[in-house]
């Protein structure tokens, strides 16, 4: 194997872990988050609770897909 | 730097002790494990060299986070990376206490590292036990990085990183000085419990910063602000608590009602 396989795999386990779908629901509500901000006048003091409900609700979502093909 | 009061530091140093400690003990099964079947040298030689490697990469880290980045940048990078290994870890938490997944075993854990050692070829490198020594470096690395991750956040976010290390190798003390004693993996550790308060406490100031450090892309690039700032970490936590009993109730029915679907789309 080569050192830049070796490497990438070493992050990807870091990172990723077993289950993908809740490092890629955090990142894209992240994203989304990240363009709600961009684009809001001024943060409200509802923004921050509004984008941690958001990332709970994405937690929910891929452990239901996760359970439901068990 | 004014230092926090005393319930804080006992808060800080429980929080980093804890999850470090959870971390060393899964470092040390790997080590003993290729230790006692190939060679203590190239495993000791293997988590001796990734201790280096983290002091490096934990300056290269921390020179590289205190000079080039706002505070808000920080707090979302490493907010990122604690809510995906906190989110992992109460993942795989609630799927063990709801029975859809095995108990977390470091006697079985041990047992698995140890016939895999067996069956690996042979093979020297530098005078060394190759496998035993890469197996060791990796898995000892590995583990090693969430413990700088965890100290770099807590620490930060309680402005005492000093602190937050000193937790951290507290815990390595007190697990390498239990493996030195009893020759075999920690199997007493109520670790499943650990990994459930664990990935509370990671998500927790994961959801915490990511969402502070997002204020980077607002004009001006200050952090988010929580309604009652720090006050709002005890409101998560309790959140994350709540949800997780939840899930740990529904999930296995969750599971059956999938289950025709999954055989249907798996038949098709």
């Amino acid at each position: 194997m080569s050192l830049v396989r070796i490497v990438g795999r070493f992050w990807w386990d870091f990172l990723v872990g077993d289950d993908w779908k809740i490092a890629a629901a955090v990142a894209v509500t992240l994203v989304a988050g990240a363009f709600v901000v961009a684009s809001a006048s001024a943060a409200g003091s509802w923004l921050a609770p509004a984008l941690g409900a958001a990332l709970l609700t994405v937690f929910v979502a891929a452990l239901v897909v996760d359970v439901r093909r068990r | 730097m004014e230092r926090m009061g005393s319930s804080a530091t006992w808060g800080l140093l429980g929080a980093t002790f804890t999850a470090s400690f959870v971390e060393f003990v899964e470092a040390l099964t790997i080590v003993l494990a290729m230790g006692a079947t190939r060679s203590w040298r190239s495993a000791l030689a293997g988590a001796a060299l990734a201790v280096v490697a983290l002091a490096g990469f934990t300056a290269v880290a921390g020179y590289a986070l205190v000079n080039w980045l706002p505070r808000s940048a920080l707090q979302l990078g490493i907010g990122t990376l604690l809510l995906i290994f906190g989110l992992q870890w109460l993942r795989k938490s609630i799927l063990r206490a709801a029975g859809l997944k095995a108990l977390h075993d470091e006697e079985e854990e041990f047992r698995a590292q140890a016939e895999a050692a067996r069956r690996a070829g042979e093979q020297q490198r530098f005078g060394l036990d190759w496998f035993a020594f890469v197996v060791s470096f990796k898995g000892t690395f590995l583990e090693g990085v969430e413990v700088v991750f965890i100290v770099i956040t807590f620490g930060l976010n309680a402005h005492d990183v000093p602190l937050a290390a000193g937790g951290a190798a507290a815990a390595g003390a007190v697990v390498l000085a239990a493996g030195a004693i009893a020759h075999r993996p920690l199997a007493r550790v109520p670790e499943n419990t650990l990994k459930y308060v664990v990935g509370l406490l990671l998500s927790s100031f994961g959801t915490f910063w990511a969402v502070e450090g997002l204020g980077v892309f607002q004009a001006g690039g200050e952090s988010l602000r929580w309604p009652g700032d720090n006050w709002s970490l005890l409101v998560l936590l309790a959140v994350w608590v709540a949800l997780s009993q939840l899930l740990i109730r529904a999930v296995p029915a969750i599971a059956r009602a999938g289950r025709p679907a999954a055989l249907a789309s798996e038949a098709s």
